[in-house]
């Protein structure tokens, strides 16, 4: 038995192969469900309904899904250009404090229609601002941006405790280290009157469709794909790789920075140190299930909310530790990367 | 001043040094050994957590100490394997696989913790590995009471960091893992088998990071609480680049490391005014700093993250 290149990917199977990767990893799940002592099929019928049995938990699923979305785009732009970034993280808390610090102190006398989309744009600057810290020490002292990509997420999570706990504490809040609120005129409109969702999840979706359209349709797009692909032959075509790489470095975090000031601002208002549940890291998941194309990104995202979010209810109802949610998302990345494989290779006898 | 001199005194400095390097030297080894084969393994975070969970899970159920690390290390194996059946036949990208399995061994570390252990307001504990108190070392001026108060896992490691150094530098098996991670072809032309000798290495290296994570929880804890490593692998990943994939150098590295590390958690308590976050912010930051510097001059073997594909070039 050998593997094979095949001469051209099929373009059924590589539709499929997100399908054929999330159940694996739903079959794989499944026998961890079982051996806990749970029937399975329940298990899953709980998290669907769990996720959109109701009106308030389908709307609960979507403000779940719409940071994901944001991360989930900041992997996928960085990892078509093979610029690993891995620090989303640390930018989506560096996004988060920029909108606590501003709204709270400097901007806050300004309406609602101009404060929030200033708002946004200081968010998105402080996630680049971060993002550009690896990409700084990657092309002046050639240090692989993972590590240090990953390093500063701790590091950013310790700036912002240092913050809420001292300078932008809020006072009214009984000792318990949390920013000052935004301004009331910052919050975000909500999408559905008496739920949590808020406009977050069309801008979300609006960037996904102008991420797709700057990747496809543009030479900035295909300059990033060149970089990734085969550097050494795109510097030789003219594309001037560090400039290249500095712009996917500044789009990539800005999104991670963005998806930490909509949170702020669509769902609670403050900033504490548990604002997100690895959302950064749940991005990566996503980028890589929408096999980096940022359509693909929303329906990543909320097949990751789903599972957040459903194994939530799930797991109160049947005993089942609610981290299965983790297991199953983890598990489908790695089916996933096998499966893209089978979509460039054959096994041949 | 004075304060500073206190601290480097103190024998609870030195104890705490070699405590806090111990598992760093385990997991830095262990990636080191992936990546003298051309394997990164960005697996190390999760793989830790694997390691500290089995570990204590297997000693809190009944079993002796060493029967839980040896499970760790068993555990470490067996997803170094997976690992390296996505990277090494497959040649999958080895920063995304690496990744995945750190984000699967980790919501599988805590899924399978809570799954047995039931939520408690106070974590249940096991008896942890006593100090060894080696004779004559014990007696040493200065640097006795740190040597005698460390654990037997501190003193496998220090040994395992010489004897892989000796593995890699002085064996023909070393010489032939060092060619599958310099040029794989000429490996093959040698007769070697560079995807074995691949599988090998990070199959063993990964075991080298559970039994990093069982210290934590069998050694320098006695309990388990998920996130508990704390970076503590990718602070490894750049103590590799730090040693230039030298053994002794990583020995060094994570040493010095621990020192920094040890230095700061006795400063906090005795500095007034400044907060605790910048103080805690120092290993990462160190670790950042030691790329910049070091990356420069690094000996980078050189099919790292290269897949080999026979017949391919």
């Amino acid at each position: 038995m050998r593997l094979e290149r095949r001469e051209t990917r099929p373009v059924a199977l590589t539709l499929l192969a997100p399908l054929i990767a999330v159940a694996a990893a739903l079959a794989m799940a499944g026998v961890l469900i079982a051996i806990a002592g749970a029937p399975v099929l329940t298990a899953y019928m709980r998290i669907l309904t769990g996720a959109f049995g109701s009106r308030l938990s389908a709307t609960e699923t979507l403000v779940r899904a719409t940071p994901l979305i944001f991360t989930g785009l900041a992997a996928a732009v960085a990892f078509r250009a093979r610029l690993w970034n891995i620090g989303a993280e640390g930018q989506f808390y560096f996004g988060a404090i920029a909108v606590a610090a501003a709204s709270s102190q400097t901007l806050s006398g300004l309406p609602g229609p101009i404060l929030i989309p200033a708002l946004l744009v200081v968010g998105a600057m402080a996630g680049m601002v971060l993002m550009l810290v690896p990409l700084w020490l990657r092309l002046r002292f050639s240090v692989d941006e993972v590590v240090t990509s990953l390093l500063l997420n701790f590091v950013a999570v310790l700036v912002v405790s240092m913050l809420i706990d001292g300078v932008l504490k809020d006072p009214m809040a009984f000792g318990w280290p949390q920013s000052q609120p935004v301004a009331d005129q910052a919050l975000l409109p909500k999408l559905v009157p008496r739920s949590r969702l808020h406009v977050g999840l069309v801008l979300a979706i609006v960037l996904a469709g102008a991420v797709h359209l700057l990747q496809s349709r543009t030479v900035f797009g295909l300059r990033s794909r060149a970089a990734g692909l085969n550097p050494s032959g795109a510097a030789f075509a003219g594309v001037q790789l560090g400039q290249t790489l500095f712009r996917v470095a500044c789009l990539s975090g800005g999104l991670a920075g963005l998806a930490g000031a909509v949170e702020v601002m669509g769902v609670k208002g403050y900033v504490t140190t548990d604002l997100s549940p690895g959302y950064g890291y749940a991005g990566i998941v996503v980028a890589m299930l929408a096999n980096l194309n940022p359509l693909g990104v929303v329906l990543a995202a909320l097949f990751t909310a789903t599972m957040f979010v459903g194994a939530d209810s799930m797991s109160r109802e049947l005993g089942i530790p609610s981290y299965i949610a983790d297991v199953t998302v983890s598990l489908s990345l790695l089916s996933m990367l096998v499966a893209i494989f089978f979509t460039q290779y054959r096994i041949r006898r | 001043m004075n304060v500073l001199l206190d601290i480097l005194a103190s024998a609870g400095l030195w104890a705490a040094v070699l405590r806090i390097a111990t598992p760093l030297i385990f997991g830095t080894l262990g990636a080191l050994l992936c990546e003298r084969s051309g394997v990164l393994n960005l697996g190390i975070e999760g793989i830790m957590t694997f390691g500290a969970m089995i570990g204590w899970l297997v000693v809190h159920e009944g079993a002796g100490l060493w029967t839980g690390l040896a499970v760790a290390a068993l555990a470490g194996a067996m997803f170094g394997l997976l690992h390296s059946g996505m990277t090494v036949t497959l040649g999958l990208s080895q920063h995304v696989s690496g990744l995945g399995v750190t984000l699967f061994a980790s919501s599988f570390s805590y899924y399978v913790f809570r799954l047995i252990v039931p939520v408690a307001g106070i974590p249940p504990t096991v008896e942890p590995f006593q100090p060894l108190n080696p004779p004559f070392l014990s007696d040493l001026p200065l640097i006795g009471p740190a040597l005698a108060a460390q654990t037997a896992p501190t003193w496998l490691a220090i040994a395992l960091a010489l004897g892989l150094g000796w593995l890699i530098f002085r064996t023909p098996l070393g010489l032939a893992i060092r060619m599958a991670g310099e040029n794989p072809h000429a490996a093959e032309a040698q007769g070697l088998d560079p995807l074995r000798l691949r599988y090998g290495a990070v199959i063993a290296g990964s075991a080298l990071m559970g039994l990093g994570g069982a210290f934590l929880t069998l050694s320098a804890f006695n309990s388990f609480f998920p996130t508990m490593v704390q970076g503590r692998g990718w602070i490894c990943i750049a103590l590799v680049v730090f040693s230039s994939w030298r053994p002794s150098r990583a020995l060094f590295g994570a040493l010095l490391f621990a020192f920094f590390d040890a230095f700061q958690l006795r400063l906090q308590t005795m500095v007034e005014g400044v907060p605790y976050q910048l103080f805690l912010m120092t290993p990462y930051i160190l670790s950042i700093a030691a790329l910049a510097v070091m990356a420069r001059h690094a000996r980078v073997p050189q099919a790292l993250m290269q897949p080999y594909r026979r017949g391919e070039r």
